[in-house]
């Protein structure tokens, strides 16, 4: 299983893994992602690998990896 | 810079039975030269797990631990040691180097030597004199270069990966996390940093072994520590005590006026309220505070100043202080700093102790480097401890103020 892990240095808040992935992420009032479990690199479930590839693809800065 | 307090630099000295760094043999110049051991890499690992030293910047991270992440590596690794200290509260780097500078470079010598490092580095931050270790260096030349770096400032800049960016010419902020120095640091080459202090202490614990050095101390915080003692004391300066010994013993040379609470562990530490002087300075005794030993930072807070306005100033300037690199960290730690010292200010706002809350915990982990967090650690703390402030604040009043001026 894989995690999904967050550059926050490349992070400009763009706001796409968000919506694809609401699941795991939500934003911040500022449009920056906030983790749903807590977890500093959330676990992706297998059912949503195709979604959190989907994430990783789409983030304009490539700050989004699964990991 | 602009930072709310500021720490004079002299060595207060220490006990008899605790003097180590600062014994009077290691003086600057006459250091000793000749017993340099020259350990191997298993050696330097078994020293390194039996004496169980930590590191002494700030994180106490294990330094067997780091040690064998690098010796792991493929490429021959560069040793940087780490002489930033970019916490305004600290001094006992400053102080070390220039008191004690063979052993911060007879700690590096040993590491280098262990690890067959291809480059020596020592990393010293501004104000920091660099003449006494430089002439410790160069003492030693011929058994290896040690190239000393006068780098610039800021909070973070001692961060490991924000050193190693400046080490390589960039910008001093931190990298993300996901690819370790030790695995990828100055020249692409697995890095180990080592602080100052840490240095020192492996250099005497190389000359003496672990069982000396686990003489002093307690059995799981072993060793000797330096501390920073500043604020609300007539004698500002560093000492160098045992782990495990009281706060209010650490404190006492300095000569505290009249404390209200001691920020333990720098701007990102917690209080530890004065009820608690008793208190061991190790990692378990601390931890009911939230605080840990840290760089040995230990700020002493008067009953003439409130404290709500004193962890104001501080967040403000941590604030100040962001790489500008992390949204959280831009947006949150200045919101944070500004509710703080609303509070600080006594606006009658019932919502502001929960949006502090709020704040805290959405900065927490989001960040490349632990600023974010150590953040919130002392907001986390001043709400906890200065509760009565807190409500006081939000009722219209403040308890420092009614006690009047010192």
């Amino acid at each position: 299983m894989s995690r999904i892990h967050i550059d926050w240095t490349r992070c400009d808040g763009h706001g796409a893994c968000a919506e694809l992935l609401p699941e795991l992420l939500t934003s911040d009032e500022w449009g920056f992602p906030v983790s749903r479990t807590g977890e500093r690199d959330p676990q992706v479930p297998r059912q949503l690998t195709e979604h959190a590839r989907h994430a990783e693809r789409s983030c304009p800065l490539m700050a989004l990896r699964r990991v | 810079m602009n930072t709310p307090m500021n720490v004079a630099t002299r060595p207060l000295g220490s006990r008899r039975d605790t003097q180590r760094l600062l014994a009077p043999e290691h003086r600057g110049h006459q250091g000793p030269v000749d017993d340099l051991p020259a350990l191997s890499l298993d050696a330097l690992k078994a020293l390194a797990e039996e004496s169980g030293l930590t590191g002494r910047g700030g994180a106490g991270f294990p330094t067997a631990i780091k040690l064998r992440a690098v010796a792991e590596a493929r490429r021959a690794p560069v040793v940087v040691g780490n002489a930033m200290e970019g916490e305004p509260l600290s001094d006992k780097d400053a102080v070390l180097l220039n008191r004690a500078p063979q052993l911060v470079v007879d700690g590096l010598l040993v590491v280098s030597h262990a690890l067959r490092a291809k480059r020596t580095i020592l990393a010293v931050g501004p104000g920091i004199g660099t003449e006494a270790v430089q002439a410790a260096a160069d003492r030693r030349r011929e058994r290896t270069l040690v190239e000393i770096a006068r780098l610039q400032g800021g909070f973070v800049a001692g961060q490991e990966s924000a050193l190693v960016n400046q080490l390589e010419g960039r910008r001093a902020v931190p990298r993300d996390p996901l690819v370790r120095v030790t695995t990828r640091g100055v020249d692409g080459r697995p890095t180990l940093v080592l602080n100052a202090e840490t240095l020192a202490q492996l250099a005497l614990a190389a000359r003496h072994g672990s069982a000396w050095y686990r003489s002093s101390g307690t059995h799981d915080d072993p060793g000797t520590s330096l501390f920073t003692v500043s604020g609300a004391v007539s004698r500002p300066g560093v000492v160098e005590a045992a782990r495990g010994t009281r706060l209010g013993d650490v404190l006492a040379p300095a000569g505290p006026l009249d404390p209200v609470a001691v920020l333990v562990g720098g701007y990102h530490g917690a209080w530890v309220p004065a009820a608690a002087l008793d208190t061991r300075l190790t990692h378990a005794d601390l931890r009911r505070y939230g605080a840990t030993v840290g760089a040995g930072v230990l700020h002493v807070l008067g009953s003439g100043r409130c404290p709500l306005r004193a962890a104001a100033e501080i967040a403000g300037y941590l604030a100040d202080e962001s790489a500008g690199q992390c949204g959280p960290c831009i947006n949150g730690l200045p919101r944070m700093a500004d509710s703080l010292r609303r509070l600080a200010d006594r606006r009658p706002d019932p919502r502001l102790p929960a949006e502090i809350d709020h704040l805290r915990r959405l900065v927490i982990g989001r960040g490349a480097c632990a600023h974010p967090d150590g953040t919130a650690r002392m907001v986390a703390s001043t709400m906890h401890v200065f509760a009565n402030h807190v409500a006081a604040h939000l009722a219209g009043w403040c308890p420092t103020d009614e006690r009047g001026p010192r």
